[in-house]
């Protein structure tokens, strides 16, 4: 079992970009190299750039805690887990905290290298929302 | 019209694995007369014995502490600056056909260039450059790449799967079941990475890339300068070239390497003097890197299975030597003879069974960090052929290629141009090379840095996961070249200690500009 874990400060309000990513039906718009994405109940399906469709189960939106988990059920793993905290630093600034637990080892960071990605993105669309006087 | 530029590279070769370096088992007639009729540097280093970092500081003249890409995994920035951009700026055609590796290969959101290219269909696309222009991506008007085997959406990849599928399976599986890099063994001997691949000669991406090459040049004008980057992929592991070529080097006759002791209790004393991930490793319990296999114990390793591994190597090194005769002579047939420089090197070599190893990590001994490099200037340059012993880094290729053009080298570039004889070495001050390694991996962080001097190879361990901080390996490179007797702690040699140790410092705190290190985000 292993773990990445990528975190950054966001100059945004931690409730904006709680609303980039707890939507699991909207992961395209803000996980690159994901191209389009289909739910059925809690079951979330992604397709990717390269052609690849990668299942998805969605364990935690808890807007209390700006916690989203979510698991990759792909055979590929024994083991998978997703989690995106976003944790408030002040009115205006917060901490976004992306990792990936996985087993296989190598897979923490086959995909959890995609989330680094992913997590400036959503950062660059929450500060894009700032600037734009969303409050 | 100015000199072209022909840069030959090779993954993962070691100094002794051609002819004029001494090799045993490669016919390499074509790079031995590279060698003969122009420089060959006998202590060349690269600046990180791993591709990636290795491969970025050919591009950029920089060390991995300065362009950021300081590992496998940590892709080197789309902007970074780029010999190619210099010399496309100076009107140079630009193209490099084989393996680049300067971005992540295991891309599954394929998010890189490098892996996006082959499925868009295009020979490059637009991507910020180092000084806020857009150009060609890293400044090369053609790219074609290809890896190790049928694995990706590169163009050899590709290629094959839409044209020879039947012969995919012939491959070895580079990566097992959890992505680790495969241990399983095959061949005659169970050797890790050897398997008998029955593809056919001219489908393997030795000559994939030399057919490429050659493609590329026949869309050159006669007068156009160009600068071509032709990079075969082998002799990395894994070890499978064609089964047809099999007979040019019978494993049962290749002797084992000088490096290799055959008793393992001096053989295991040996490697207890150096620091403590060597042994961790050979025993198997410890990986610190992701390059070589995870479940690969190299003290289960036999003088049978070093054999089979060093005779595929040699077979895959001959063959390489045959493409860059065929490519040469499609040079020759365009009547560019004169006016080609004509650069062969590789990013970093191999254990091949010295000390009881295989593959690479961080171990900075002559196995990995002496590369061959040979400069055949044009002849119409007017350069003496030239041995040149002085020490000389793989930073200074960019320079190099652009003194061949007939430019100064940019700010931005670290290496000075590549002395073309030992008396121009000494001018020049050609006394040291530095080569540094830093990996961190699940919670394991390994940073070494390293000088060699004609007289020494001294190595400083930092503080990391398996190392303090206090340990090192100090080798007398003309009593000890095997690198057999390490001594770092011994009173007689506490002088030249401090004087290489004070190198290192003086790398360390060089007062240049450099990238931000970029974030590992895949395993290579």
């Amino acid at each position: 079992m292993a773990t990445v874990r990528y975190e950054r400060r966001i100059a945004a309000p931690a409730d904006i970009v709680w609303d980039v990513y707890h939507r699991p039906e909207t992961i395209h718009l803000w996980f690159p190299g994901v191209t389009s994405c289909s739910m059925d109940g809690n079951i979330r399906t992604l397709n990717l750039a390269n052609g690849i469709s990668m299942p998805e189960e969605i364990m935690t939106i808890d807007p209390v805690l700006r916690r989203f988990q979510y698991r990759v059920t792909s055979p590929l793993y024994r083991f998978h887990l997703g989690t995106i905290d976003t944790i408030a630093l002040s009115d205006d600034e917060c901490m976004l905290i992306y990792s990936t637990t996985s087993d296989p080892d190598v897979l923490a960071l086959v995909i959890g290298g995609g989330t680094y990605h992913a997590m400036n993105e959503i950062a660059r669309q929450a500060e894009a929302r700032v600037a734009e006087g969303e409050k | 019209m100015g000199r072209k530029i022909l840069f030959i590279t090779t993954d993962q070769q070691r100094f002794d694995t051609i002819g004029v370096n001494g090799g045993l088992y490669s016919r390499t007639p074509n790079i031995d007369q590279l060698a003969r009729t122009g420089i060959n540097y006998t202590r060349a280093q690269p600046s990180s014995v791993v591709c990636m970092p290795s491969r970025a500081s050919m591009l950029t003249g920089q060390f991995p502490s300065t362009h950021g890409a300081w590992m496998n995994g940590v892709p080197l920035a789309v902007n970074a600056p780029s010999v190619a951009a210099e010399l496309h700026d100076h009107g140079y055609k630009t193209s490099l056909i084989g393996k680049a590796h300067f971005e992540p290969f295991l891309d599954v959101f394929g998010r890189y260039t490098e892996n996006a290219l082959a499925n868009l269909g295009i020979p490059t696309i637009e991507q910020p450059w180092f000084d806020g222009r857009m150009g060609v991506h890293r400044g090369f008007d053609h790219l074609e790449f290809a890896t190790h085997g049928i694995a990706g959406n590169l163009h050899y990849a590709k290629w094959m799967q839409q044209n020879h599928f039947d012969a995919i399976g012939g491959f070895y599986q580079v990566l097992d079941a959890d992505l680790n890099v495969n241990a399983a063994g095959g061949g005659d001997t169970g050797a890790p990475q050897v398997q008998i691949n029955p593809v056919a000669r001219d489908l393997y991406h030795t000559d994939w890339v030399a057919d490429r090459t050659i493609a590329w040049l026949d869309t050159l004008a006669t007068d156009d300068d160009f600068f071509c980057w032709m990079s075969f992929p082998d002799p990395h592991h894994p070890w499978d070239p064609p089964a047809s070529e099999l007979h040019r080097v019978n494993w049962r006759e290749v002797d084992l390497p000088e490096g290799y002791i055959a008793d393992a209790a001096q053989r295991e004393a040996v490697i207890d003097q150096k620091a403590r991930h060597w042994r961790e490793w050979y025993d198997g319990r410890v990986v610190s890197n992701y390059e070589a296999p995870a479940k690969f114990v190299p003290a289960n390793l036999t003088p049978d299975q070093i054999r089979e591994v060093n005779a595929m190597n040699a077979i895959e090194v001959e063959l390489i030597d045959e493409a860059i005769g065929r490519v040469l002579a499609a040079v020759a047939a365009r009547g560019w003879t004169d006016d080609i420089d004509i650069i062969f090197t590789t990013d970093h070599g191999e254990f091949q069974g010295d000390f009881g190893l295989l593959f690479k990590g961080p171990y900075h001994v002559d196995s990995l960090m002496r590369l061959p490099l040979i400069w055949k200037p044009a002849p119409s340059a007017g350069i003496a052929p030239a041995v040149v012993r002085e020490p000389v880094s793989l930073v200074s290729l960019a320079a190099t290629f652009l003194t061949i053009s007939g430019h100064n080298a940019p700010y931005w570039v670290e290496g000075q141009a590549l002395p073309v004889s030992s008396a121009d070495a000494e001018d020049r001050g050609f006394e040291a090379t530095i080569t540094e390694w830093d990996s961190v991996l699940f919670g394991v962080a390994v940073h070494v840095r390293s000088v060699v001097t004609t007289e020494y190879l001294y190595t400083e361990y930092l503080s990391g996961a398996m190392h303090d901080g206090t340990e090192g390996e100090l080798y007398v490179l003309n009593d000890d070249p095997l690198q057999h007797s390490n001594r770092f702690s011994d009173p007689a040699f506490a002088a030249v200690r401090r004087e290489l140790s004070a190198r290192l410092r003086a790398h360390a705190e060089r007062p240049n500009e450099r990238a931000t290190p970029g974030v590992l985000v895949a395993p290579v």
